[in-house]
């Protein structure tokens, strides 16, 4: 008998429809060390908040919503950062493929690294991810250092191992207006993304403020007070930059 | 009869249905299925548009008005009380499909049957004066269905209405939900039906005069002079139709007069229009096949029969339209379907009837029902969809639940309850409020509210917290009393009905050999169940006023809520209404009618919350009751298709009139764009009624809604209202204003 294999749940949502392809099931997972100012989850970045729950049990609830999945549906993995917690994430996806479920993870890539022992988990987490949603935040190292309060290079060589490996990947990119929102900025993102062979779509997330009632519940100051959310004409032109309607 | 042969028939297939009224054989017999997608579909013609203008207009006077904009105050309306009335004098010309309920365009007509206080009142609440010689005439003179209501009323029967533990008896007005084949008219012309029930006449009993047989033989003689006031009704307009429809602009002219009868006649709650699309698209097939009519012209008379439908008017009180929120008729005309055969039902103009909410606007009226299954061919699906996140005006029910015991040709009577089209009628009264019954348990019959005894002065509770097995005992007598009450009143309410408003119309166009239905309800269905589980699951003490009485409830500890898909409260949901069910089998029903009950209180959970105290799950005296089967305000605490398995658990079959759900989902939370949004509720539809779920209305807010929702935050339909971006949900009416702005800007963009 296998050990059963225990997460951190922060929270789940039956009805996912903007994570991944088709109706999904998503687990958000507690803990993260990015420290993103405009982060609409920041009550997920600390650990010690959160309810304990074998892989085997979050599948098993999970599987009630088969029906909603259709061909494309399936689960989610979110946060937080779910790579943070690598030996469920595996565990969890391992039983999702043998129920033939479609498998997706949303990361931000932090904890990347080819070294170790993470590297070699990730490879086995590789095997049985259908697909990998990528937020890169800032292409800039500089400017992803100031937004986010952590390196960026892990994250883009993230992308290219992926990339290399022929796994299939989501780029998503959060446009937050004077800071992720320049056209040299976007240009270059625009570049690398080219750089890569299986990016299979990429969305544009206007900035939005409506998790910043969390930030004051947990008596955060909030960064990026007063910065406004995109207007239309941001939001088109970066779609048009990043040619995200190439990919639909 | 013998087999009848038409030129009108030219190019129909079939034999059963010309030797017979069988409207369902004809159908089959001739109809096309259509899989394709909605590209071959038409936009407005000019006279579409300027008819529509011009009713738009009309419409908002009618809003600058108070709601109404006109009332006949002098005539008692009947199939021929009025001369002709169209939309627009001057526009006449235009009106393919004609006929209004009064001589002027949403002029609502003085209909006293129901009773004289309501017609009087209705009146006076506008400014209107009725003319005191109808008042005098059918106070003095003509006994109405509430006068004679009230004469036989019982002091429990008043006492039960007053303190409003059964509400929404149609004592007052006309029941409704009785859907008269409405497509007979067309294809039969009124001179073979008339033929039929005096032949129906002629044969009813041996001779011997039973009660029985004196009612039938009255009731056929009223259903033939009503087929002859709908002739009459037709000449009005220059029509004959006393011989079957020869195009596709007659059959529905026909079809729209059938139904016009019952609106002429009858102010029932519900006034359905039943399944005519499969039917009306035989006609237009044989009309474009044959160069008739070309693909514009019969949008055209689709779009003009749709009209018609959204102007359908009655005068209405203000308890009423407290109790039903609005000036809803609930005009249901249902779409698609699969026959029994396995072809889709779904044909060319169920795609033009939806596309009726493109050509006009969104619009509640008619109450456009899709009759769903995963089986429904692929592109129909997909443009329902669209329609709905466009339009959030297109509700959906289980073909797949429904047909195994409405057969293929069955028909939505109200929000959500079928009926067989031409064969079947329906008893419908009222709800039993359940959440109430729960406290009467608890208080030995005493009203929590009234503080009188109601109910039957059983032992109260009397201990500080509640035990879950002694309450259940006592909630068990409770509701075998409420059932019996309830189906005791109306049972008289409805032998009344017939006898003094009584529906000829309609059911002239309905066989004699009728099967009828007696449609209960219940109210407070999912406080009851997290009452319970909280007792179960969780300790609750009960707060007793001075006199003793339990007025209130504190919680302590967590407890499982309907709506989560917990099995641990969902069972108690299947419990409760597979109970009451039993107890209202228990009771005689009027003309031996099958008892069936539903969970379907759309707009009247309001009123229903009013007269309800605190609950033993933490809903204040007062709040409104959450409506239909919805889990309560809140209690969703997994997001939406969570909610929606907990729905999927309640059995059908044991809820035969209905099982409501509502839904409001964003549009962002269906998807980052509009493709992924159809696909999504396709998909969520599928999940949802391939598990057997009854009903879903799925409200898709653009940014009307939003606005409104900003500005009104205390409308009870925006407490839940959840938006949802990826990755993350928040209540609408929790944000602030600026924020709230944020969400309509970007909702008006689409993309999220």
């Amino acid at each position: 008998m296998k050990e059963p294999v225990v997460g951190r749940i922060h929270s789940i949502e039956s009805f996912g429809s903007a994570d991944g392809p088709g109706v999904r099931y998503i687990i958000f997972l507690q803990g993260c060390r990015m420290r993103c100012k405009y982060c609409h989850n920041p009550d997920t970045w600390a650990s010690q908040k959160y309810e304990s729950q074998t892989s085997e049990e979050v599948l098993k609830k999970a599987l009630r919503y088969k029906t909603y999945w259709g061909k494309n549906g399936g689960i989610t993995v979110s946060g937080g950062e779910a790579l943070l917690q690598i030996d469920f994430l595996i565990d969890l996806f391992q039983r999702a493929k043998e129920k033939g479920v479609h498998t997706t993870l949303d990361t931000s890539g932090n904890p990347f690294t080819r070294e170790g022992e993470f590297f070699e988990k990730f490879q086995k987490l590789m095997e049985v991810t259908d697909l990998f949603m990528l937020d890169i935040k800032h292409i800039d190292p500089a400017g992803h250092q100031d937004l986010t309060g952590q390196p960026n290079e892990n994250i883009l060589d993230m992308a290219r191992y992926l990339s290399e490996n022929k796994k299939d990947m989501w780029i998503r990119h959060v446009l937050v207006p004077g800071y992720t929102d320049s056209e040299e900025q976007l240009k270059t993102l625009q570049a690398f993304i080219k750089t890569l062979d299986t990016v299979k779509r990429v969305e544009v997330l206007p900035y939005h403020t409506l998790g910043v009632f969390k930030w004051k519940e947990l008596n955060i100051p909030y960064g990026l007070e007063g910065v406004p959310t995109p207007n239309q004409e941001q939001i088109d032109l970066a779609n048009k930059i990043l040619e995200t309607k190439s990919y639909l | 009869m013998a087999m009848l042969e038409s030129q009108a028939w030219e190019g129909f297939e079939g034999r059963q249905w010309k030797e017979e009224i069988n409207v369902r054989d004809f159908i089959q017999k001739n109809y096309t299925p259509y899989t394709g997608d909605e590209s071959f579909l038409a936009g407005p013609t000019d006279a579409t548009n300027k008819l529509w203008g011009a009713l738009q207009k009309l419409q908002k006077e009618e809003r600058a008005k108070g709601g109404v904009l006109d009332m006949d105050t002098d005539i008692v309306s009947s199939l021929t009380s009025h001369g002709p009335g169209y939309i627009d004098e001057s526009l006449k010309d235009l009106e393919q499909i004609v006929g209004l309920q009064t001589d002027k365009p949403l002029k609502r007509a003085f209909m006293p049957y129901g009773g004289i206080n309501m017609a009087k009142q209705s009146c006076e609440m506008y400014g209107y004066t009725p003319n005191p010689e109808l008042i005098k005439i059918f106070t003095e003179y003509h006994k109405t269905h509430n006068q004679a209501v009230f004469d036989a009323y019982t002091p429990e029967m008043r006492a039960i209405r007053k303190n409003k533990i059964v509400t929404g008896l149609p004592d007052t007005y006309g029941r409704g939900r009785i859907v008269g084949d409405y497509r007979r008219v067309a294809l039969y012309g009124i001179d073979t039906l008339i033929q039929e029930k005096e032949k129906d006449k002629a044969n009813c009993g041996c001779g011997v005069m039973t009660d029985d047989i004196i009612r039938q033989r009255e009731e056929l003689q009223m259903q033939i002079n009503a087929l002859k006031g709908m002739k009459e009704m037709a000449q009005i307009y220059g029509y004959d139709i006393s011989k079957p429809a020869t195009n596709a602009k007659e059959a529905i002219q026909w079809t729209y007069f059938g139904y016009l009868a019952a609106i002429k006649t009858q102010n029932g709650a519900a006034m359905s229009i039943g399944r005519v699309t499969t039917f009306l698209d035989i006609y237009i097939e044989r009309d474009l096949k044959n160069g008739v009519i070309t693909e514009e012209q019969a949008q055209e008379l689709v779009d003009h029969m749709t009209m018609k439908f959204r102007m359908v008017k009655f005068a209405r009180i203000q308890s009423y339209n407290e109790l039903f929120s609005g000036d809803p008729v609930w005009a249901t005309l249902d779409l698609a379907g699969i026959g029994v055969d396995g072809r889709p039902l779904v044909t060319k103009t169920d795609f033009r009837f939806l596309h009726t909410l493109e050509n006009m606007g969104p619009s509640p009226e008619p109450n456009i029902t899709v009759l769903y299954s995963s089986a429904l061919p692929e592109a129909f699906k997909q443009y329902s969809a669209k329609i709905s996140i466009l339009t959030s005006s297109v509700q959906y029910e289980n073909d797949d639940a429904m047909k195994p015991v409405w057969g293929d040709d069955y028909a939505i009577c109200c929000c959500v309850s079928a009926t067989q089209t031409g064969k079947e009628m329906q008893f419908f009264g009222a709800r039993a409020n359940l959440a109430k019954c729960l406290l009467y348990a608890i208080n030995g019959g005493m009203d929590e509210k009234s503080k009188t005894q109601v109910g039957p002065a059983y032992q109260p509770i009397t201990s500080e917290y509640l035990d879950y097995d002694e309450v259940i005992k006592k909630y068990d007598v409770m509701m075998d009393w409420l059932a019996g009450a309830y189906v005791n009143v109306l049972n008289l309410i409805q032998y009344m009905h017939d006898k003094y408003y009584y529906e000829a119309a309609q059911l002239a166009l309905i066989d004699t050999e009728v099967r009828r239905t007696f449609a209960t309800g219940i109210a407070g269905f999912s406080h009851v169940i997290d009452s319970l589980s909280a007792i179960k699951y969780a300790k609750v003490k009960v707060v007793r006023d001075e006199d003793g009485l339990a007025v209130d409830y504190e919680i302590e500890g967590d407890f499982p809520r309907y709506g989560n898909d917990d099995d641990r409260a969902d069972e108690i949901g299947v419990w409760l209404l597979k109970t009451f069910l039993e107890k209202v089998k228990k009771n005689h029903t009027y003309r031996n009618s099958e008892p069936t009950t539903s969970i379907l209180t759309i707009t009247s959970n309001v009123v229903y919350g009013k007269a309800t105290g605190a609950m033993p799950d933490g809903r204040k005296a007062g709040e409104p009751l959450s409506p239909g089967a919805n889990p309560s305000y809140g209690a969703e605490k997994n997001g939406l298709v969570a909610s929606l398995n907990s729905l999927t658990k309640l059995p059908y079959e044991w809820a035969l009139d209905g099982i409501s759900n509502t839904q409001t989902i964003n549009p962002s939370a269906l998807g980052n764009n509009d493709e992924d949004r159809k696909n999504n509720l396709v998909q969520v539809m599928d999940g949802y009624f391939d598990q057997g779920a009854h009903h879903l209305n799925v409200n898709v807010f653009g940014k009307e809604k939003l606005i409104d929702a900003m500005e009104h935050p205390e409308k009870e339909e925006y407490a839940n209202f959840t938006i949802r971006v990826s990755g993350y949900a928040v209540k609408f009416i929790d944000l602030t204003k600026e924020q709230q702005m944020d969400v309509i800007a970007r909702t008006c963009h689409g993309e999220l």
